[in-house]
């Protein structure tokens, strides 16, 4: 079936529909989800959304760019992170007026609180700088996005999976898929497409996300020759419930939650002496991981223990009560008598498909716009977070650049025809599925998937070297040569979910090579990037952006200069 | 251990009627029952349709009937089950069965929109650039209704949906109107209690209790919805 419309979101995410709520306006949008929209990830946000109101304490949007751009260990572009910082205090009103029902001061204004990296005058001390509803913070601005869509007749086409973009006449002019229920091919013919599809966790065998981050819309760019940018960034939060990681916020920590060793030692003292355990999230995941390997680990174990218990009951209860009933709900811990055991998850990725500062995706990664595609939110690298996210900077991110995109979208749709419709989009579709169905291969999507996670987190994760990266290479090419002898066990078309699994499973394997293989080529440590083998920052060679492309002959590997404007490269300590 | 569960399987296109198939998982006591669905599709039967994402409560994908009761496949632990029983899975009730665990909630969300009044949702002025002020009295007379997570499992549960009224609008589209009625930054309250006093609104319920037993974040539905009715009494019934 061919939809048309003048845009088309792939993603019902807090970056998707900020974007249609604002390109709503004035055109006529549509938004695709592979699940049912308030299912999006962004749902399970917890710990906050940064802007400096200033409603606690004294704030200032300078002091949020540059702890951004130095929690991303310089790597941040500076004029991205002035447009992230400036408005972000504007975005945050604009939320609060459509209704989202953030936790309240006792002078009735919107609550702030601290969060990891998060400071006062350049670095000083920590800063309330996080705006939150309890520790759903995620939920309650999806809900509001989802209410206000719906009431203003945006389309919303839930349980749709997204398998190619559509190109004629040099730009790209929708996208096609099929209808998970049915297994109908579905073509969207539109004049601008944004990809906000959010992240991709499930690469690595331990992660914060969802089932469905699978880097789909990474793949999609990727597929169609647009390079990704910084890729080997990836993010671990230090706090994931272990064996599960199931997230605990960073909030449990800005409420004063505190770590300790197996000695019963607030370890974080001795890595970051001024914010302790307020210190941006790759800094405490290398701590955890170093006491852990220096058998400071509970019992010899390789975790941790997060202890929340001295905050009391109420406290919990009032700020904390998602985190509070996991830990119960999984562990049968009541974390107000009982220390949480933790370890790091997968939780971030940096990198992304790169985009200028209104979202248009940029085709050589550079400064070529690649007409009608925009990207938005996980999914995409306008380069604000750098090397390393801070805690509450991605949320901002999807509202401050989801409505630029929008707004963009909306310009564009204005200025630009519809290109014609590329003859056998439906028969593309059509192919990929079939290809899959009726493959007599006998590999499964499981063990596959299961040795990508495997060698990613025990390779490419938190620590990493040479010797490492080139095994992971290597198993990953072999991984993907036995992907193109996987078989499925189910033929149907009615909701084959294991005909998703295959197709997700090819997005992350390509993804999972291009993280291995940024990691390799960047021969210095940066943010969430460390290597045992180069443990020192490197400016002189390498305060650049990485680019990884596609090609006919292999990956092509590219460069570009960060933007830097105030703040220069400095020694990172907190 | 070994853990043996009984699945509801049904593709109302090609079956003429539902039948069940059991199937053993290795598990760990402290193991979802989400993981054990997993482990059957990925590694026993790849048709076995249901849905899921998040895997920890709060995404709203899973719900699904447990033993007879709606509750979040992935909120359930084994050991939360008899040792040596089968554990029953069947699709949620009320809603149509697309096939198997998954059920068409189109009509769920549909009531959902239903609570907003046509014209939009309608906050008090406030100045262009400041927040509304709210204090946290005021804001904490709706907390309980933002954890909902569209689930749909006190629908499932709720005795009029399933047969006394099914055109009842039902708990969590109550939920939801409750969270707009009660935010004091809210200016469109009598419309939306005018949409609750309809019939097949808010006066179906029975207060049978039944959602507020299974919602898997303990949200007060009963009560909230017993508000809803004094709120229209009080402001709607009296005004006139
Ligand atoms: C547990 C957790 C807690 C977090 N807490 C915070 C926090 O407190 N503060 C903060 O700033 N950040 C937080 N983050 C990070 C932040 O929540 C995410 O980065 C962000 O929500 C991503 O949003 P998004 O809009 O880009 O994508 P998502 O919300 O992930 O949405 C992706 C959308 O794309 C759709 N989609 C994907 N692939 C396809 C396809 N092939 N076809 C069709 N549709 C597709 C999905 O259906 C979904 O609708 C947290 C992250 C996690 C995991
Ligand atoms: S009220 Fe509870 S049971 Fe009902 S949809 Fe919301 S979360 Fe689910
Ligand atoms: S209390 Fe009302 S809504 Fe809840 S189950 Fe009973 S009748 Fe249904
Ligand atoms: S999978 Fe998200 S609620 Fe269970």
């Amino acid at each position: 079936m061919i939809h048309q419309y003048d845009a088309v979101i792939v993603g019902a995410g807090i970056a998707g529909l900020t974007a249609a709520l604002q390109a709503s306006q004035t055109c006529h949008v549509a938004v695709l989800s592979k699940i049912y929209a308030p299912r999006a990830h962004s749902g399970s946000a917890q710990g906050g959304i940064s802007a400096a109101l200033g409603n606690e304490e004294e704030d200032h949007w300078e002091w949020h760019m540059y702890d951004t751009v130095k929690g991303g260990d310089y790597l941040t572009d500076q004029d991205i992170a002035q447009i992230l910082a400036r408005e972000a205090p504007q975005r945050l009103i604009e939320l609060e007026h459509l209704g989202v029902p953030f936790s309240r001061n006792t002078q009735g204004k919107i609550e702030q609180r601290r969060f990891g990296g998060h400071t006062r005058n350049f670095g000083e001390a920590p800063v309330r700088r996080a705006c939150y509803a309890s520790d759903r913070t995620g939920r309650v601005i999806m809900d509001a996005l989802y209410d206000h869509c719906m009431v203003r007749g945006v389309e919303i086409f839930d349980e749709v999976f997204i398998t190619s973009l559509l190109r004629s006449e040099g730009k790209v002019c929708g996208v096609a898929g099929y209808k998970l229920a049915t297994g109908e091919p579905m073509i969207f013919h539109a004049k601008a497409v944004l990809l906000a599809t959010g992240g991709c966790g499930r690469i690595f065998k331990t992660t914060s996300m969802a089932f469905a981050a699978t880097g789909d819309g990474f793949a999609l760019a990727y597929d169609a020759g647009v390079p990704l940018e910084d890729m080997e960034f990836v993010q671990f939060h230090p706090t994931g419930i272990h064996k599960l990681g199931i997230l605990v916020s960073e909030a449990a920590r800005a409420e004063g939650g505190i770590l300790r060793n197996g000695k019963g030692e607030a370890f974080m003292e001795r890595y970051a002496p001024t914010l302790k355990d307020l210190a941006p999230r790759d800094i405490i995941s290398r701590a955890i991981l170093t006491e852990i390997a220096e058998d400071r680990g509970i019992n010899g174990k390789d975790f941790v223990y997060l202890d929340l218990s001295h905050l009391g009951k109420a406290q919990l209860e009032q700020k904390l009560s998602e985190v509070t009933s996991f830990v119960q709900t999984y562990l049968g811990i009541d974390a107000s008598q009982s220390p949480i055991p933790v370890a790091p998850t997968c939780h971030y990725m940096m990198g992304g498909i790169p985009t200028d500062a209104v979202g248009h995706v940029l085709a050589d990664g550079k400064n070529q716009v690649l007409g009608g595609l925009y990207a938005a939110g996980e999914c995409a690298c306008v380069s604000v977070h750098g090397a390393n996210r801070l805690g509450t900077n991605s949320l901002i991110d999807l509202v401050v650049f989801g409505k630029r995109a929008g707004t963009d979208i909306a310009r564009y749709v204005a200025q630009n025809n519809l290109p014609s419709l590329p003859s056998g989009a439906e028969s593309a579709v059509k192919e990929k599925a079939q290809g899959l169905l009726e493959s007599q291969g006998n590999e499964r999507i499981s063990q596959i998937r299961a040795e990508m996670q495997k060698t990613m987190t025990q390779q490419c994760s938190v620590f990493r070297d040479r010797p490492n990266l080139e095994e992971a290479l290597c198993k990953i090419g072999e991984l993907k040569a036995r992907y193109a002898q996987v078989g499925l066990s189910f033929k149907g078309k009615r909701c084959n979910y294991e005909l998703e699994d295959a197709l997700e499973l090819g997005n992350m394997l390509k993804l999972a090579e291009a993280i291995a293989y940024s990691a390799l080529l960047r021969q210095e440590s940066r943010g969430a990037h460390f290597r045992n083998d180069y443990p020192q920052r490197n400016d002189h060679d390498w305060l650049k952006h990485t680019l990884l492309a596609q090609t006919p002959n292999g990956i092509q590997v590219d460069y570009k200069p960060v933007t830097v404007t105030r703040f220069k490269p400095r020694a990172r300590t907190y | 251990m070994q853990v043996k569960l009984r699945i509801f399987r049904f593709d109302p296109q090609t079956d003429l009627q539902p039948h069940y198939d059991t199937f053993t998982v290795n598990s760990e006591p402290t193991d979802r029952v989400l993981d054990c669905l997993n482990k059957i599709r990925w590694e026993q039967d790849g048709s076995l349709a249901y849905r899921m994402s998040c895997a920890h409560g709060i995404c709203g994908s899973d719900g699904m009937t447990i033993n007879g009761v709606s509750a979040l496949a992935c909120q359930k632990l084994v050991k939360d089950f008899p040792p040596d029983k089968e554990i029953l899975i069947e699709p949620l009730s009320v809603f149509a069965v697309v096939k198997d665990l998954v059920v068409d909630l189109e009509p769920f969300f549909e009531r959902e929109k239903s609570v907003h009044p046509s014209g939009g949702i309608a906050l008090t002025e406030a100045a262009e650039d400041v927040e509304h002020l709210q204090s946290m009295e005021e804001r904490a007379r709706f907390d309980d209704d933002i954890k909902c997570i569209m689930c749909g499992c006190c629908v499932a549960a709720c005795p009029v949906n399933q047969g006394e009224d099914p055109a009842y609008v039902g708990p969590a589209a109550v939920v939801r109107a409750h969270r707009y009625i009660f935010d004091s930054r809210v200016g469109d309250t009598l419309k939306r209690l005018q949409i609750m006093d309809t019939p097949h609104g808010v006066w179906s319920c029975k207060s049978y209790f039944k959602c507020t037993q299974v919602c898997p974040k303990k949200i007060q539905i009963t009560k909230h919805i017993v508000e809803v009715k004094r709120k229209i009494l009080s402001d709607l019934r009296h005004k006139k």
